[in-house]
């Protein structure tokens, strides 16, 4: 068999662009949450707040280390193998990326360092805004890579010279419509993250909680917290970090929801402007109309659109999602197929940057598997998760949660949902875009585009390409048992994990006393 | 004279000498961390030394990486295409140190931390060898065709030249470290580092004043020369401070040897960026690798600004933290155990 670098280069894109797309929406939903609790402590001084932060920050640093790490790879692999696209667009292209280390990451990096070894030696106000300034860092950063990706994927604020698009209006292109809604979309789809995570390990303790017969119930069902004096954190406290943790956790994943639905909506609309096909093959709407799939089965997967078989479809709501009335048409793959072929081509031009692709026929079809179940998987997980996280308001009325263990292990397993949503929505987006790396934009420049066939290095041979998707989904894996292995050990751990003084009595309890001089070891 | 493309190689050059001066330390540390030192007592000491700051000076690669891209991206592509595998485990390195570092007092189990200490320990040391190789080839050229593109295989890049700036930029690293670790340790750490920088550095540095000499003579200026005359006094002072117990001057001294070590390379080398072994038509300069007038203008006002805010507030981060890390004070490891009822606290719970 013949190796393919563009499919491999590809495969290892999405492996490593979905992997790291796990660890950085929880670090972004995460950050603020922690650092409002740091400012709740400052502000009220409740041991409570100061224990919560120090809790939840634990695990957001185990998190955050694995995010910095993998997005390293993330910046190398444009030159390393994707020479042909760096080049195409590094005009535009490098320059959110180069602002993004510049503007955002030196300052998160900077600033969660003097966080996490700050403790005792900052001033509190100070130590406080220097986490918030790591967090702004890591929203400001994410803005930027937005612009890049959005970019790809409306290509906006550029001339082109010599076939080359070359910047002509940075404010366009970091105010690129695509990215301002995607930006939004995907803050807010952090944010549900975060807040599924806290509230799926909170309801672990509570739980933990009842079956140690620590919290028991009274007749009205309301919780009476108690006290385990023998384990270290199981104190006066705990019941009411864990309770309060898990509503916020919860609010915050509605709210987020909330937000998502509403920019996933506005970006909808948008999509079905920028780049209508990706949005048809999303509904599998072979045909122009106004109905709206529900369930479509066949060859989702093939390009002719002729045995894709709507089973159950409601009038009017695709019109709706697309161009916010029930009547509208929304023109479907048969008709939008002929329109592409005739704007960029039936065939790969001759030329030898596509190697040995040149003069294939084009497939401007997007696997419709994958867009159409990756649409539904997006909205499915995240609708889950908004309802479980109201279903557990609703359930720890009184306090604390029933001592059923299957409930426990759907909250727990609930904190996966998000994650699922997002990256559906993300490889959705991505294959949505194909064949293009580079979308074009129906209003921009005319014959602006790339097909990712042109993007991969040429100079790289289809075996050093295997061998790195390998070795990197190899130790992708790695990361990822010790990431959850830590994570799980300091979830068990409770408070007294995260706060050592705990569980060893003859030190100064919490953060009394500043001692300047002694100087914090993290590590 | 191309104005904005070579303001854009200077910014990117001192990028470049920016990551190798702090996370020269860093990596420095990295390697004594797994292979000099003798207790854990030591290593903890060693790694809170650099513990508040090794993640900013890392983002010095990443600005110097999307610095490349962004000004020239032709250079990029180029170079980090050709470079695939060395720049793979450049990754690699990179991920497991960091990762190491976080994690590793994480766990209490010896294997736990041993393991850590062997990722922190190799990573930073195939980084550090990894990144000194793909400088010293941008300046000494990779075999390229017309197009920018690698000919001749997975390993064509590999000479004489990749492995001098590999072990340059180990052997500086190694040096720095001790100097630094002399700087900024007490006890034990501080003499290790004093002692190993006096020891090693004669021959440490041997790889880095190669490159740099080899560099003037195939393309220097008398000024180029000037400056590689200034790395060498450098080195010779900061042996001789350090041989005096002059911490801080010995760190200096290590330092304006790198600065003034790369600044005679990449002057020598300009306006090359990336020379082709194969044809010097085919040579990457600061003319055709380079972005528009456009962008790099925009990205100079940006740097006017960013650049020195990043300078002020990393200094502030070194003046926060510019006490010596001693092993007096260190707390214990704390296990983490489950908080859930088990058989040894029954009784502690019966008698409420």
């Amino acid at each position: 068999m013949q190796l393919d670098p563009l499919l491999i280069a590809r495969w290892q894109f999405g492996i490593t662009t979905v992997y790291h797309f796990w660890m950085v929406p929880l670090t972004i939903g995460l950050g603020p949450v922690v650092a409002g609790m740091q400012m709740r402590w400052h502000r009220t001084g409740d041991v409570r707040w100061y224990r919560m932060v120090k809790f939840w920050g634990k695990l957001y640093l185990i998190n955050v280390i694995v995010a910095i790490a993998t997005g390293l790879v993330q910046e190398f692999q444009f030159g390393m193998a994707w020479s042909e696209y760096a080049k195409f667009v590094g005009d535009v292209f490098g320059a959110p990326l180069a602002l993004e280390s510049l503007l955002a990451f030196f300052i998160e990096s900077t600033f969660l360092g003097l966080w996490i070894f700050g403790w005792n030696k900052l001033p509190k106000a100070i130590h406080l805004a220097c986490l918030w300034i790591a967090v702004a860092g890591s929203i400001v950063s994410a803005y930027f890579i937005i612009v890049a990706n959005s970019w790809m994927q409306h290509p906006v604020g550029v001339v082109l010279v010599k076939g080359h698009p070359v910047m002509n209006d940075v404010w366009a292109v970091l105010t690129n419509n695509t990215a301002v809604t995607a930006f939004t979309h995907t803050m807010f789809g952090s944010f549900g993250v975060g807040g599924a995570f806290i509230l799926g390990i909170s309801w672990y303790q509570l739980w933990q909680r009842r079956r140690d017969g620590i919290d028991t119930v009274d007749a009205t069902g309301r919780v009476v917290p108690g006290v385990a004096p023998g384990i270290p954190g199981r104190d006066g406290s705990d019941h009411s970090i864990w309770i309060t943790s898990l509503r916020i956790g919860a609010v915050v994943a509605i709210v987020a929801f909330a937000g998502v639905a509403i920019s996933g909506d506005a970006q909808g609309k948008l999509m079905f402007q920028q780049q209508p096909l990706k949005m048809a093959a999303a509904e599998a709407a072979c045909h122009t109309g106004t109905s709206f799939s529900v369930l479509s089965i066949g060859a989702l997967g093939s390009t002719t659109c002729s045995d894709v078989v709507p089973v159950i479809e409601i009038p009017g709501v695709l019109s709706f999602l697309a161009k916010g009335n029930f009547t509208t048409p929304v023109e479907g793959v048969d008709q939008l197929l002929p329109q592409y072929e005739a704007k960029y081509g039936t065939n790969l031009p001759d030329n030898p940057i596509y190697g040995s692709r040149a003069g294939e026929k084009i497939d401007y079809l997007p696997m419709m598997e994958v867009t159409y179940w990756g649409f539904r998987m997006m909205i499915g997980f995240g609708g889950i998760a908004a309802f479980a996280a109201a279903v557990a308001l609703w359930l720890t009325r009184k306090g604390t949660v029933p001592r059923s263990k299957g409930i426990m292990l759907l909250a727990v397993g609930g904190i996966l949902a998000p994650f699922a949503a997002n990256s559906a929505g993300w490889i959705f987006t991505e294959m949505g875009r194909q064949p293009f790396v580079v979308a074009p934009n129906p209003t921009g420049v005319d014959g602006l585009y790339m097909f990712t066939a042109a993007a991969v290095s040429p100079g790289v041979s289809a075996g050093e390409m295997l061998f790195s998707v390998i070795a990197l989904t190899l130790v992708y894996a790695v990361l990822m048992v010790f990431e959850i292995r830590l994570l799980v050990r300091y979830v068990r751990g409770g408070i007294a994990s995260a706060v050592p003084e705990l569980a060893e009595p003859d030190q100064p309890a919490d953060d009394d006393h500043p001692k300047s001089d002694v100087l914090a070891f993290a590590y | 004279m191309e104005f904005l493309p070579t303001v854009w190689f200077v910014v990117i050059a001192v990028l470049w000498t920016g990551y190798l001066f702090l996370e020269g330390f860093d990596l420095g540390v990295g390697m004594h961390l797994l292979f000099s030192a003798r207790t854990e007592e030591q290593r903890r000491v060693m790694l809170n030394a650099i513990g508040p700051v090794w993640d900013g000076n890392e983002v010095w690669l990443i600005t110097a990486v999307g610095a490349m891209f962004a000004a020239f991206p032709f250079w990029y592509a180029s170079l980090f295409s050709a470079l695939y595998l060395p720049m793979l485990f450049v990754l690699f390195g990179l991920i497991f140190r960091a990762v190491g570092i976080e994690f590793r007092g994480k766990g209490k189990s010896a294997r736990w931390i041993r393991g850590w200490d062997v990722a922190i320990g190799l990573g930073s040391l195939v980084a550090a060898f990894g990144v000194g190789a793909a400088l010293a080839l941008t300046t000494t050229g990779l075999p390229l065709d017309a197009n920018g593109d690698r000919v001749g295989g997975a390993f064509a890049w590999f000479d004489g030249y990749a492995v001098i700036g590999g072990l340059a930029a180990v052997g500086f690293s190694l040096v720095h470290a001790a100097s630094f670790l002399a700087l900024k340790t007490d006890g034990d750490t501080r003499h290790f580092g004093s002692t190993f920088a006096r020891r090693a550095a004669p021959i440490a540095l041997v790889p880095f004043l190669v490159w740099i000499v080899a560099l003037q003579v195939e393309k220097g200026t008398a000024l180029t020369w000037l400056i590689g005359v200034v790395a060498l006094i450098a080195a010779i002072a900061a042996m001789l401070a350090n041989a005096r117990h002059r911490e801080g001057w010995a760190f200096i001294g290590f330092g304006a040897l790198l600065v003034a070590g790369m600044g005679s390379i990449f002057m020598a080398s300009y306006p090359v960026v990336l020379p082709s072994t194969i044809n010097h038509a085919f040579d990457l300069t600061v003319a055709n690798a380079s972005s528009s007038p456009y962008t790099l203008g925009v990205m100079s006002i940006v740097a006017c600004f960013g650049i020195p805010l990043v300078l002020a507030y990393q200094a502030w981060t070194y003046w926060v933290f510019r006490k010596r890390v001693s092993g007096d004070l260190i707390p214990a490891a704390h296990p983490v155990e489950p908080a859930v009822r088990q058989q040894a606290v029954q009784p502690a719970l019966r008698q409420q």
